[in-house]
């Protein structure tokens, strides 16, 4: 019976080497095309035509240098998206020197997002027959205050462009290989809080409201007031499963502790 | 009040982004005597030009509405007068009957001046206004012979009118003053530009932008004017919006927002003119009494086309901070109107006039999202772990403070 104590807690253990292992672990690059994703073939030329593709699925545009090309994806709470682009530029023979590319990401708000990682705006040398451009995004966050710029979930915007060129080299053909990957969705967030709706913009037409028709057409939301109780039920979360399950096994632990200071007296009696 | 709105607000999810008109393409193409060049792979250029239609009348893509217009095409004669107004349109916009619009194309001989002022204002009358994004194809080889007007000041004035117009050029030779001009248009219009470099290459580039008017094909923004004060600003609802914006103006717009809910803005000014290197813009939200509630700002050099930045507010716990400007007694229901104001830092290269520089305003009114409010909760392997050597150390402490305990009772 004592034994039986000793092992359980013994396995307790190890299994919880084993858990806490992998949570350190990050994965790699992970841009690679998703296996029977169609390959996108367009682009769009401002925010509102942004063209809308899924990380994994690979975009192949042929375009002219000076072009602004954008494209859009979805993004949600923890993940982490890298873009990585790759431009094949026109012959050497026909270009006048070098080029300075861009690639940057906005928000759903077109608020710029920094870039922790990639060549973002990379120089093209005069010969140079492609130029890679890459950015991993922060960690998008389920939630932040509205006064922050912190990434959160909802649509992204990629635009790139070339911001230095010589201007002889403007409209010639290039062609341009972008994929964007994610990574870290691993279920649960690692944050608290939730953005209510997504960083996903309107694509609808505004209506001028008349002056008077401020207070009826402002939209009302369905939310109702919580009870005395808000502030500690409102969002059952996923904290209340880890603190009970640290409360059991604080009890077990407390047991097996106890039972492990009866031996040596058993031995005795016995 | 909670009883009124529902008339007034359309639903929420019923985000029809759907327009009601199919999309209007119209090629332009240069017919002027230039064009008689033999110089992309050993063809003349209108040779060229006429295959290249011919192949994207045939992938026409199904529901666009095509039409074509010329210019230079007839006037053979020394009179400029007479020389520079002379376009017309060979294929009227509509759906296309391929084999009358192909005989029309064959016809076609280099002849005149080239008008191309004359023939973007033609086009942009042939295209008509309504909701949607009208896209025009401007295919030429020299420099406008006909100025003023100066093409791509027709084309600036012509993007400020109101229908949502983008050229995109296409030029054929070249030539120094050719690309400067067509850039300026495509510039201008929030177009492309692209140096036709062999007969595929032109004939895919022309099939890729009449996809495109298929592809980004969305309703155009409403048109709102922004004025100089709070006051009297306009009121927006949710969606998007376009304006114009001098160099240094100071654009106000007025958003109400109840207490519940978060206030969330874009904006994105163009540049579709000559800069200098460094420019800037700022949105701000400010509270009718002027108090600033939140900003966002972006700044940039070298060439692109947008400056963009936007931002969110929220009222935040009514309870907490009630607020002056409240127009209705406090509570969830209670209406905000915040301001907002968009102004730029730009500088002009050259001596500027005419229309202001586009700028597109994103509103959106959700609900708020307030601080996360956790409880005194943990969460995670490390708390698992820590409450568990925890019990297992107070066992054992207690197991040996009872052996001591339960000894020291035995001697006594």
């Amino acid at each position: 019976m004592r034994n039986h104590v000793i092992r359980a807690a013994a396995l307790g253990a190890a299994a919880f080497g084993a858990a806490l292992l992998p949570a350190g672990v990050a994965a790699a690059d992970n841009a690679t095309p998703s296996p029977g994703a169609t390959t996108v073939t367009t682009a769009g030329t401002s925010f509102l035509t942004a063209t809308v593709v899924n990380p994994g699925q690979p975009v192949r545009v042929s375009a002219s240098t000076g072009d602004y090309l954008y494209w859009s994806f979805n993004a949600t709470a923890g993940q982490v998206n890298d873009v990585s682009i790759t431009v094949t530029l026109p012959p050497a023979k026909s270009r006048h020197g070098g080029s300075v590319w861009a690639v940057e990401v906005f928000d759903g708000l077109r608020r710029r997002q920094a870039c922790t990682a990639g060549a973002q705006t990379p120089m093209a040398a005069p010969d140079a027959a492609s130029v890679t451009l890459g950015c991993t995004l922060r960690r998008v966050r389920p939630w932040a205050e509205p006064w922050s710029g912190d990434p959160l979930p909802g649509t992204y915007y990629v635009r790139l462009s070339v911001t230095t060129l010589p201007e002889e080299d403007r409209g010639l053909p290039t062609e341009v290989e972008m994929l964007i990957g994610s990574d870290g969705n691993s279920g649960s967030a690692p944050e608290d809080g939730d953005l209510k709706a997504p960083l996903v913009p309107a694509a609808k037409p505004g209506k001028v409201l008349a002056a008077d028709a401020a207070t009826a057409t402002a939209e009302q939301s369905g939310e109702e007031d919580g009870g005395w109780f808000d502030g500690w039920f409102d969002g059952f979360s996923s904290r209340w499963i880890w603190t009970s399950v640290g409360g059991i096994l604080a009890a077990v632990g407390g047991v097996v502790g106890f039972a492990l200071t009866r031996r040596p007296r058993h031995r005795s009696v016995g | 009040m909670a009883a009124l709105s529902p008339l007034g607000a359309p639903p929420a999810g019923a985000d029809e982004t759907t327009p009601s008109e199919p999309p209007k393409v119209e090629l332009v193409l240069d017919v002027s005597g230039s064009m008689r060049a033999n110089d992309i792979g050993g063809r003349s250029r209108i040779s060229v030009a006429q295959q290249a239609f011919n192949d994207v009348v045939d992938a026409l893509p199904e529901g666009t509405q095509l039409g074509i217009r010329v210019l230079g095409a007839t006037y053979p004669g020394d009179n400029k007068a007479i020389g520079c107004k002379d376009s017309q349109q060979i294929v009227p916009v509509g759906p296309v009957d391929k084999q009358q619009a192909k005989g029309a194309i064959a016809t076609l001989r280099p002849t005149g001046f080239t008008p191309i002022g004359l023939a973007l204002r033609g086009a942009a009358q042939d295209l008509g206004t309504g909701e949607t994004t009208r896209r025009i194809v401007l295919i030429s080889d020299g420099e406008d012979t006909c100025a003023p007007p100066d093409p791509c000041e027709v084309a600036r004035e012509l993007a400020a009118q109101g229908t949502h117009l983008v050229v995109d050029t296409l030029g054929l030779a070249p030539d120094e003053k050719v690309r400067r001009q067509l850039l300026c248009i495509a510039g201008a219009t929030g177009g492309t530009y692209t140096s036709a470099q062999s007969p595929e290459q032109l004939t895919n580039r022309i099939k890729q932008l009449v996809d495109r008017a298929k592809d980004t094909y969305t309703q155009a923004p409403a048109i709102v004017t922004g004025s100089g004060e709070c006051n009297n600003a306009p009121l927006l609802s949710p969606g998007v919006y376009t304006d114009r914006e001098q160099f240094s103006e100071h654009r106000w717009y007025r958003i109400p927002v109840r207490s519940n809910q978060e206030l969330r803005a874009s904006v994105s000014v163009a540049l579709d003119r000559p800069l200098r290197r460094d420019y800037g813009v700022l949105l701000r939200a400010t509270a009718t009494d002027g108090r600033e509630l939140v900003r966002g700002t972006d700044a940039g050099s070298g060439t692109i086309d947008v400056v963009s930045t936007g931002l969110r507010w929220s009222a935040g716990d009514p309870d907490d901070e009630p607020t002056p400007e409240e127009t209705e007694p406090a509570g969830a229901d209670a209406v905000t109107t915040v301001c907002l104001v968009v102004s730029n830092s730009f500088a002009p290269a050259a001596a500027t006039g005419g229309p202001g520089m586009p700028v597109e305003l994103t509103i959106d009114v959700v609900d708020a999202s307030p601080a996360p409010n956790a409880p005194g909760l943990g969460r995670g392997w490390a708390l698992l772990a820590v409450l568990a050597v925890a019990g297992l150390l107070t066992g054992l402490i207690v197991g040996w403070l009872t052996r001591w305990w339960v000894a020291v009772w035995r001697t006594n």
